[in-house]
C-alpha cells in the first residue's frame, strides 16, 4: 500500500505518483541495478585496486617527506600527501568498502566485514548508524539521525530550541573535529536516553572509540613524530652537527629556569643535542594534526552537501508509512543532492558528488555512479521528478546559509527545483529510430511504449493493427 | 566474510618484527604495504605464483605453483583450496594435489579437468598464465596412504579420479615403495587420458607395479566383476578408489558383499550442484549458533523463516543494502530472491534478508 493522498504533503514529489507509477519506477531502478551488477568485473577491480595502491603510496610518500619535517617545503609537501591519503582512505575507500560495494569480488582483503578505517568511528558502529539507520530512513524527520546530526536544526519543520542559536558556532567546531562528531553520533545518545540502547552497549561503543583514539594518538602523535625525530638525530650525527637547528632546546630552557644555574651544564648539552630533534618531533606531530584537520573539513563539506542543500526534500513518518520499494527509491532520489565536479573531484569525494545515485544504490561500486547518472536523470524527466544537483560552491553555500538561518526561530522551506528537465539535446539514447526515441520518453510499460516492430525496409508488410 | 587462504608459516623473527611496527600502520598492517612491492609477501594468507602450466590429456592441465612462503607439505591424496581471480572476482575450489610432496623443486601442483559449464576449471586449463598469483587455502582430506604402508596395494580410478592417486604413486616411487602395486585406471579415450605418460613410465621402471589401462570408448567400462580377472588377489590388497559416484557405489557394494570393506579407501568428489533457475524449491535451514532448524519455502527469505521460529537474527534494512544480516554459510545452496540466481555458498557470507534456501543450508547465526 502506498501513502494516501491525505498523508502526503501536496508539495512532495510523491504526491503525483500513483501506485502503478511507483511499481514501474521500482522495476526501472531495479533494472539499472541488475544491468550494472551483471557487468561488474576486472575493470572495476582494477579501479579500486588502483585507488587503494595510490592511497598507500601517498601515505608512504607523506611519511617519508615528513622525516624532514623541520624544513618548511618538505613539511608542506608531506602534510599535503598525508592529508590526501587520509581523504582517499576515508571517502573513496573506507566509506564505499564498508557499504559492501566491493564485496562481490569475494576478496577478503577488500571486504565490508573486515575493513577498518583511519578515523574515530569503529567500523561496526558506523555500519549500523550509517548503512542501516541513515540509508534506510533517509530524510525522514525524527528517524534519520543524520538529519542535522541531532544537534542542529537543518530543516524548518524541526522544532526550534534556544540551543540552536549556537549552531553556527558549533558547526565550525564540528567541521574541525568531524571524525569525533561522527563517532559520538554513532553512539546514538538519543537511544540511550529513551532506553532503546543498554548501558553495556554504550560501554562497548566507548571502548571501541577509545581504542580508535589510542591507535590514532600512538600512530600520529607518538610513533611517526618519534621516527622523524630519530631520523633527524641520525642525520645530525652523520653530518657531524652541521645541520641547522635552533640554538636552544625546550628542555634546556626548562632546566635553566628551574635549576637557577645548577643545571647549566646539562642544559647546554641538551641545547646542542636535542634542539633539532625536538623541533622535528613537534613539526611532524603538527603535520599529522593538520592532515587530520584537512580530512575532517573536507569530509564535513562533502557530507553536508549531500543532504542539506535547499533542493533536498524531507519526509514525515506518516508519509513513509507502508512505503513500497518504489516509494523508497523516490525518497532516496529526492532526499539527496549531487555536487557537480570533475572526475578527480568525484574520486576525492568518494563519488559522493553522486549522492543521489549512491542513495538509490548504496552497495553499487562507486565507479558506476557516473555511468548510471544519465539513466537516473532520464527517469526523473519521464516521471516528472526532481534531480537535485549543483556546483560545489553553490551547494556548500546553501547548506551554511540554512544552518545560520535556522539557528533562529521560524524559517520556510526554500523553493524546490521541480521536475528535472534536460537541456541536453543528446538524450542518453538518442541513437536509433524515431520510435526508440519516442519510447524512451514515456514511462516503461506504458501501452504506447510497445516494442518496436522489426522492419527490413519496403519489403516488409506492416503488422496487422488490431492484434 | 569472504574466503581467505591458509595462514602461511612465516619465520618467527619476521613475524615479531612486523608485530613490533604494526601500530605505525593502523588500521592497516605492514603487510598491506609490503604487498605493494610483492603480493606474495603478505603474511595474512598463503599465496603462490604460477610457474608453469602443462597440458594433461586433452581436457586437463597441471598448474605448477611456487608458494610465497615455505609450503607445509601435504599427504599424497589430499586436496587444497585454491583461490583464483577471474574477471575481478575470487573463486575458490578444492583440487587434489598431484605433486609429489617431497619433490626437490618445491612446486605444488594441481591438475584440474575442464568442466565445460564450470567457471574455474576452464580458466585453469585454458587461460591462466605463468606469473599469475593465486591464493592457497588449507590442505585437507583423509584419502591418504596409511602409515606404515600396507604390503600390497590396489589403486582403482577413472577419469580425473586419478589425480589423488598420481600423487600417491609419485610419493611411493620417491620412497621406493612400489613393490607390490596394481593400478587399474580407465579413461574414455587415449586423448583424454590424464597422466598416461607418467603412469606408463612408473610401470616401466618398477617390476612391482602392474598397470591396467582401459579406454572405455572401445573396451567398455570396467565392472566390479572384472576384478577377479584383472587382479585376482584383490581381497588381500589395501584398495584406494577414486572416481565418479556410480563407480564408487559399485565398488563399495562389491567389497561389502565379497571382500573386506575396511580395506577399501575412497575419495568422493562433491557432486556439482546444477543451477536450477526458476521457482525455487526451498529447503531446510540450520542456524548453527541458535541450534535450530527451520523449513524455508522457496519464497521466504532465510531471515524471515528464522524469525517465524522465534529467533532473534541480526538485520538492518531488510532489502539487501546494509549487510547487517550477513552470516557465514557452513554449507549449502541459496537462491537470490531478487535475481533467481542459485549459488553454492559453502564458506561464504550471505545476506539472509534477500536469499532463500535451495536445499539444505547450514548457517552460522
Ligand atoms: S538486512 Fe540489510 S542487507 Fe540484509
Amino acid at each position: 500500500m502506498t501513502p494516501t493522498a491525505s498523508t502526503v504533503d501536496a508539495n512532495s514529489p510523491l504526491a503525483h505518483l500513483t501506485e502503478t507509477d511507483l511499481g514501474k519506477l521500482e522495476r526501472e531502478f531495479d533494472a539499472i541495478h541488475d544491468e550494472v551488477y551483471a557487468d561488474l568485473g576486472e575493470r572495476d577491480r582494477r579501479y579500486i585496486k588502483a585507488v587503494i595502491s595510490a592511497q598507500r603510496q601517498l601515505a608512504v610518500a607523506g611519511r617519508v617527506l615528513l622525516l624532514g619535517s623541520s624544513r618548511r617545503t618538505t613539511w608542506v609537501l608531506g602534510t599535503a600527501c598525508l592529508g590526501m591519503a587520509k581523504i582517499l582512505e576515508n571517502m573513496e575507500i573506507g566509506h564505499n568498502v564498508m557499504h559492501g560495494q566491493w564485496d562481490w569480488m569475494n576478496d577478503a582483503d577488500i571486504h565490508s566485514s573486515t575493513w577498518d578505517w583511519d578515523t574515530a568511528s569503529t567500523a561496526e558502529a558506523w555500519k549500523h548508524s550509517h548503512n542501516y539507520i541513515h540509508h534506510t530512513f533517509t530524510n525522514i524527520r525524527g528517524k534519520d539521525k543524520d538529519l542535522g546530526y541531532e544537534i542542529m536544526r537543518i530543516d524548518p519543520k524541526q522544532k526550534w530550541h534556544p540551543v540552536y542559536l549556537a549552531q553556527p558556532f558549533y558547526n565550525v567546531l564540528l567541521m574541525a573535529l568531524f571524525e569525533w562528531g561522527v563517532a559520538v553520533h554513532d553512539m546514538d545518545i538519543e537511544a540511550v536516553r529513551t532506553g532503546e540502547k543498554s548501558w553495556s552497549e554504550v560501554r562497548r561503543d566507548l571502548r571501541g572509540i577509545s581504542g580508535k583514539a589510542r591507535a590514532q594518538i600512538v600512530k600520529d602523535y607518538l610513533g611517526w613524530p618519534l621516527i622523524s625525530a630519530g631520523a633527524f638525530g641520525l642525520a645530525q650525527l652523520a653530518a657531524g652537527g652541521r645541520l641547522p637547528q635552533p640554538r636552544t632546546s625546550r628542555i634546556g630552557n626548562r632546566l635553566r629556569k628551574a635549576g637557577g644555574g645548577r643545571w647549566t651544564r646539562i642544559a647546554d648539552v641538551a641545547d646542542r643535542t636535542l634542539a633539532g630533534i625536538e623541533r622535528t618531533y613537534l613539526a611532524t606531530a603538527a603535520a599529522d594534526a593538520t592532515a587530520n584537520l584537512i580530512r575532517n573539513v573536507w569530509a564535513h563539506a562533502i557530507i553536508f552537501c549531500g543532504h542539506f542543500p535547499d533542493q533536498a526534500y524531507t519526509f514525515s513518518e506518516a508519509e513513509t508509512k507502508n512505503e513500497s520499494r518504489g516509494g523508497w527509491y523516490v525518497r532516496q532520489l529526492v532526499g539527496a543532492a549531487n555536487i557537480e565536479g570533475s572526475p578527480l573531484f568525484h574520486v576525492v569525494s568518494g563519488n559522493l558528488g553522486y549522492q543521489v545515485e549512491h542513495h538509490l544504490f548504496p552497495d553499487m561500486p562507486s565507479t558506476r555512479y557516473s555511468e548510471i547518472a544519465p539513466k537516473v536523470k532520464d527517469i526523473c524527466e519521464r516521471y516528472q521528478l526532481p534531480y537535485n544537483t549543483g556546483p560545489f560552491g553553490q551547494q556548500w553555500w546553501m547548506v551554511h546559509r540554512t544552518i545560520a538561518r535556522l539557528a533562529f526561530p521560524g524559517g520556510h522551506p526554500r523553493p524546490k527545483p521541480g521536475p528535472y528537465r534536460s537541456n541536453d539535446e543528446r538524450r542518453p539514447d538518442a541513437s536509433g529510430s524515431e520510435a526508440a526515441r519516442f519510447r524512451a520518453r514515456v514511462p516503461a510499460e506504458s501501452p504506447i511504449a510497445g516494442p518496436e516492430h522489426e522492419s527490413g525496409g519496403v519489403e516488409v508488410a506492416p503488422p496487422p493493427r488490431n492484434q | 566474510m569472504a574466503e581467505r587462504g591458509a595462514t602461511p608459516p612465516v619465520p618467527a623473527p619476521w613475524r615479531a618484527a612486523l608485530r613490533a611496527v604494526r601500530h605505525l600502520f593502523t588500521p592497516l598492517l605492514p603487510d598491506d604495504y609490503l604487498e605493494l612491492i610483492n603480493p606474495l609477501w603478505t603474511t595474512r594468507e598463503l599465496r603462490g605464483r604460477v610457474e608453469r602450466i602443462e597440458p594433461e590429456g586433452s581436457d586437463a592441465a597441471t598448474v605448477m605453483i611456487r608458494p610465497g612462503f615455505a609450503w607445509q607439505g601435504h599427504a599424497p591424496g589430499q586436496y587444497v583450496r585454491l583461490g583464483v581471480l577471474i574477471d575481478g572476482r575470487y573463486h575458490w575450489r578444492a583440487y587434489s594435489l598431484t605433486s609429489d610432496p617431497d619433490d626437490e623443486d618445491g612446486l605444488v601442483s594441481v591438475t584440474p579437468k575442464k568442466v565445460d559449464k564450470g567457471v574455474v576449471s576452464p580458466y585453469l586449463v585454458q587461460r591462466i598464465r605463468p606469473g599469475e598469483v593465486v591464493r592457497l587455502g588449507e590442505v585437507e582430506g583423509v584419502f591418504t596412504l596409511p602409515d606404515p604402508l600396507p604390503a600390497s596395494m590396489l589403486f582403482i580410478s577413472a577419469g580425473s579420479g586419478v589425480t589423488p592417486i598420481i600423487s600417491m604413486l609419485r610419493s611411493l616411487h620417491h620412497r621406493r615403495a612400489l613393490d607390490d602395486v596394481v593400478v587399474i585406471h580407465s579413461a574414455r579415450t587415449e586423448r583424454q587420458l590424464m597422466f598416461g605418460a607418467a603412469l606408463r613410465e612408473l610401470d616401466r621402471r618398477h617390476d612391482g607395479m602392474r598397470l591396467e589401462l582401459r579406454l572405455t570408448e572401445h573396451q567398455g567400462r570396467i565392472t566390479p566383476d572384472d576384478l577377479d580377472r584383472l587382479c585376482p588377489d584383490w581381497r588381500e590388497r589395501e584398495a584406494f578408489c577414486s572416481g565418479p559416484g556410480e563407480m564408487l557405489d559399485g565398488l563399495v557394494e562389491h567389497w561389502t558383499e565379497h571382500g573386506d570393506p575396511t580395506r577399501m579407501h575412497l575419495e568422493r568428489f562433491q557432486p556439482i550442484i546444477g543451477g536450477g533457475v526458476g521457482e525455487g524449491t526451498g529447503g531446510s535451514v540450520r542456524f548453527l549458533r541458535s541450534k535450530v532448524t527451520v523449513d524455508c519455502d522457496g519464497g521466504t527469505p532465510i531471515l524471515v523463516a528464522g524469525e517465524k521460529e522465534g529467533l532473534t537474527l541480526p538485520f538492518g534494512c531488510r532489502i539487501g543494502i546494509c549487510h547487517t544480516c550477513a552470516g557465514t554459510a557452513r554449507s549449502g545452496t541459496i537462491r537470490d530472491l531478487r535475481t533467481g540466481d542459485v549459488a553454492d555458498v559453502t564458506g561464504k557470507v550471505i545476506r539472509t534478508c534477500v536469499n532463500t534456501a535451495e536445499g539444505d543450508l547450514e548457517i552460522e547465526l
